[in-house]
């Protein structure tokens, strides 16, 4: 009989693997797939947060607004009232000649439901393009908190988007108070500038206005950034946006404090020049987040398209509104809906006290099933440790994530993958027992315990895989693991232990000490 | 070296009845546990924030509650946490702010109470909460369907019927460990009352497959003996899984840190009864659904020939002699 049959050149090639791929993670090396640590192991930021999609949908309304005065200001068409109600844009035109060319213009901007009387209009948006304005909040939402958290220099930031309106933020970086802090002030930033126009006409009677006889002027009173007492009417309309922003950079004026230089694209920059043109002597509100930074006035017309924030910033302030800007605004606040943060001391803590589980389990397993089976027990542990070796590099080449829950799992499978050894080692000492000789009870041993283990194996996959479905984060990963155990289990439980004992086959048979090999007189 | 004499039957359905009267007795008490005192739920569920904190000398949990008094944390508790240096605290509601959070209050709260490191903090909204809830009864519920699917199409729809009602047995019980001892429970609990599912069904597949092995090669008719050989036979096997099993759920109790003790004492709970079950309940069940085991072999007959005559049929049509 030969020695190397395919069960046992199969198990060899699937240990090797094992112990290839498991290598970089139990090393740690630099270079090939590790397994990664989840949040809860290495310590970390777990963020979900919901977009709160109206707004985007507000703020679309608002941008409209912008186009049409725009538009009316550049081709001095009259209309007046312009404004917004209830999330429509409402506005009359003066002259009855000029519909046509409103019409044309409004025709260009897609997605718009258009009431008309006489010669008032009323605009919001069409179901579906509300839908997408939606959507593309969160896809921009996402793009932008990713674009501020590698700009903030955190490793290996993760900003996925889960479901309709959420996104899972992930930071494994984070390891001290402050940092954390820094970085949700920078994902909740929305980063809103714009650029609106005082209403000098009323300006001396903000302090009496309410915030609804503004409204009737079509103004909005908004607060100083370093004195809430200090207030400003402006025009609820803005002359620009932070869309337009394309650059921001941090700079320091005369008196050396931060301020921001800001460039604006080619649009941005016609509008700026135009209006600072027009408007000479007035003063522009510089607003970031609903709060004016500063309201200068207006000296001559500004062309090339670049601006300035300035108002009691901090250095590091300055730096992280700047990197706001540049990658661009938020279209939408973002809530917290879910946080869960693990210092690196207390992930340190779980990985150590699941390797003793891990370890000391293993031991126990290990001794047991010696004096139990005795060679047959042997055999089985060889199987138990490739297994171990089979799960790290799958997981390692998957990408996966070892959590918490995972680390368990691992210790779980250890429990149950020495479950198919013994199912089988029972049937052969059964048969042994009833004086079948050892190759024939080897033989049907297996055969008898397959249907058994299948059953038992597949079954437990069926919810491991309901598990990955419905869970989260760390249930996943226990999914994961359990899988991946199970199916290595099977390789090296069934397949493996098979070809070593076909190996040995010939030693066996001529030894017949049933004691020695399989624990059983 | 053996645990079992292999030769040995046990009488095992003979004395059903009082095992039978045994889990009864345990599933009324965790229901009524369940109805009475309920489950403690965590944070993943019920929504909320808890803190970690650690602090370098005993935690001085009077102070940290004398502290909080003033604030809006007041209705707040403070518990020891695995170690005399470590408090978790846990608040009800949760902040939605994500400038001022709750961890940067807290650690100018706890301030003047000593030197610590905040360790931990997770808060998870009211609808998030929520949704956890749902996904995991659909995700039990879910399991169960699939179960029931996989076993009534490899053996019998009674057999099926016998292993979700050893389930719910299992489950039922260990739920009221759960309440019993006011587990928090949060999605690592789920977690484990699933992994006892997909344990405790190991087992019990087991029995009944060889339960089904023995309907097909022994010539007894009488259930009662084919279950009694059957589970006799495989009690070997039974007690050793799980106590390998168990050993390594005892360790992971033992050293696996505060974080996983609910984990762990779940799925310890859920062995003891998983594996008392497997070998005093489930084939149980199957008794008393009045399985007969001969339409059983009547229809693997009818199987078989079907199997055999397809067979013939293949045969002669490759054969040409059609």
């Amino acid at each position: 009989m030969k020695i190397f049959n395919y069960r046992l050149v199969i198990f060899i090639l699937s240990i090797i693997f094992g112990i290839v791929f498991s290598i970089p993670s139990f090393l740690q090396t630099e270079t090939g797939k590790k397994i990664s640590l989840g949040l809860d192991l290495q310590g970390g930021l777990h963020m979900l947060l919901g977009v709160k999609t109206d707004e985007a949908v507000t703020s679309k309304i608002k941008s409209i607004a912008t186009s049409v005065k725009y538009f009316a200001d550049d081709e001095e068409i009259l209309i007046e009232d312009l404004g917004i109600k209830d999330d429509n844009v409402v506005f009359t035109v003066l002259d009855k000649d000029e519909l046509p060319r409103v019409d044309k213009m409004l025709d260009n901007i897609k997605g718009l439901n258009i009431t008309k009387e006489g010669l008032d209009y009323k605009i919001s948006l069409s179901n579906e393009e509300e839908l997408r304005t939606k959507d593309l909040a969160v896809a921009q939402a996402v793009e932008t908190i990713r674009n501020r958290l590698d700009q903030f220099g955190l490793a290996e930031p993760n900003v996925i988007r889960q479901g309709k309106t959420d996104i899972v933020v992930e930071l494994p970086g984070i390891k001290t108070v402050a940092d954390e802090k820094a970085a949700r002030e920078l994902i909740s930033k929305p980063a809103n500038l714009e650029l609106m126009a005082v209403d000098e006409e009323r300006a001396d009677q903000v302090y009496n206005l309410t915030k609804y006889q503004a409204a009737q002027y079509g103004d909005v009173i908004l607060e100083d950034t370093s004195n809430p007492q200090i207030k400003y009417l402006v025009k609820e309309i803005p002359i620009l946006n932070g869309s337009q922003v394309i650059d921001a950079k941090v700079a320091f004026d005369q008196s050396n404090q931060p301020i921001i230089n800001f460039t604006l694209n080619s649009s941005g920059a016609r509008i700026f020049g135009d209006f600072t043109g027009k408007n000479v002597g007035k003063r522009l509100a510089v607003v970031l987040d609903g709060k004016v930074y500063s309201a200068p006035n207006i000296r001559e017309r500004i062309g090339g398209g670049s601006g300035q924030i300035s108002g009691g910033f901090s250095t590091v302030e300055a730096g992280n509104v700047a990197i706001a800007l540049r990658s661009g605004a938020l279209p939408a606040s973002v809530e917290l809906l879910e946080k869960r943060s693990v210092g690196p001391s207390l992930g340190a803590d779980s990985i150590q006290a699941s390797m003793i589980a891990l370890i000391s389990g293993f031991l126990v397993v290990f001794i047991f099933m010696i004096i139990y089976y005795r060679n047959a027990g042997i055999i089985a542990n060889v199987a138990l440790v490739s297994n171990i070796f089979i799960i790290i590099s799958v997981m390692a080449m998957f990408g996966a994530t070892l959590t918490l829950p995972g680390m368990a799992g691992i210790v779980l499978t250890v429990g149950m993958a020495v479950d198919a050894n013994v199912i089988i080692s029972e049937r052969i000492r059964e048969l042994l027992r009833s004086g079948m000789s050892i190759p024939k009870a080897v033989e049907n041993g297996y055969a008898n315990a397959m249907s058994a283990i299948l059953d038992a194996n597949i079954t437990t996959i069926l919810v491991a895989v309901i598990l990955y479905a419905y869970g989260t984060g760390p249930i996943k990963g226990f999914a994961v693991t359990i899988s991946i155990g199970i199916l290595a289990s099977m390789l090296t439980a069934i397949l493996g232990t098979h070809g070593i004992y076909e190996a040995l086959m010939p030693k066996m048979s001529k030894d017949k000490n049933l004691n020695k090999w399989f624990g059983i007189k | 070296m053996e645990i079992f004499k292999s030769e040995k039957i046990y009488d095992f359905m003979g004395k059903r009845i009082p095992f039978l009267g045994v889990s009864a007795v345990l599933i009324i008490a965790s229901i009524f546990l369940l109805a009475t005192k309920g489950l403690n739920f965590g944070i993943d569920f019920a929504g909320g924030t808890i803190v970690q904190v650690k602090y370098e000398q005993k935690a001085p949990i009077d102070k940290i509650r004398e502290v909080l008094k003033d604030t809006e944390y007041k209705g707040s508790s403070i518990t020891e946490f695995g170690t005399p240096q470590e408090v978790v605290i846990r608040i009800t509601g949760s902040s939605s702010n994500l400038k001022n959070d709750i961890s940067d209050t807290m650690h100018k709260l706890l301030d003047p109470t000593g030197s610590f490191e905040i360790r931990r903090v997770d808060m998870v909204g009211p609808k998030v909460g929520g949704e956890l809830r749902e996904k995991g009864i659909m995700a039990l519920s879910l399991a169960l369907i699939v179960i029931l699917i996989y076993v009534s199409f490899r053996f019998e729809w009674r057999f099926a019927v016998a292993s979700i009602l050893a389930l719910a047995h299992d489950i039922t019980i260990a739920m009221g460990a759960i309440s019993l001892f006011s587990v928090e429970v949060n999605l690592d609990i789920l977690a484990a009352i699933l992994t006892i599912l997909g344990y405790s069904l190991n087992d019990t597949i087991i029995v009944f497959d060889r339960i089904r092995e023995g309907i097909q090669t022994s010539k007894e008719t009488e259930l009662n003996s084919v279950v009694n050989e059957s589970v006799s036979r495989t009690l070997s096997r039974t007690t050793l899984t799980s106590l390998t099993t168990f050993f390594v759920v005892v360790t992971l109790f033992a050293f696996g840190g505060e974080i996983i003790h609910g984990f762990a004492f779940t799925m310890l709970v859920g062995i003891i009864v998983g594996t008392y079950s497997s070998i005093f309940i489930a084939a149980s069940f199957l008794v008393q659904l009045k399985f007969s085991i001969a339409s059983f072999r009547e229809k693997e007959a009818e199987k078989l020939k079907r199997k055999k005559e397809k067979e013939k049929i293949r045969a002669m049509y490759e054969k040409g002699t059609v």
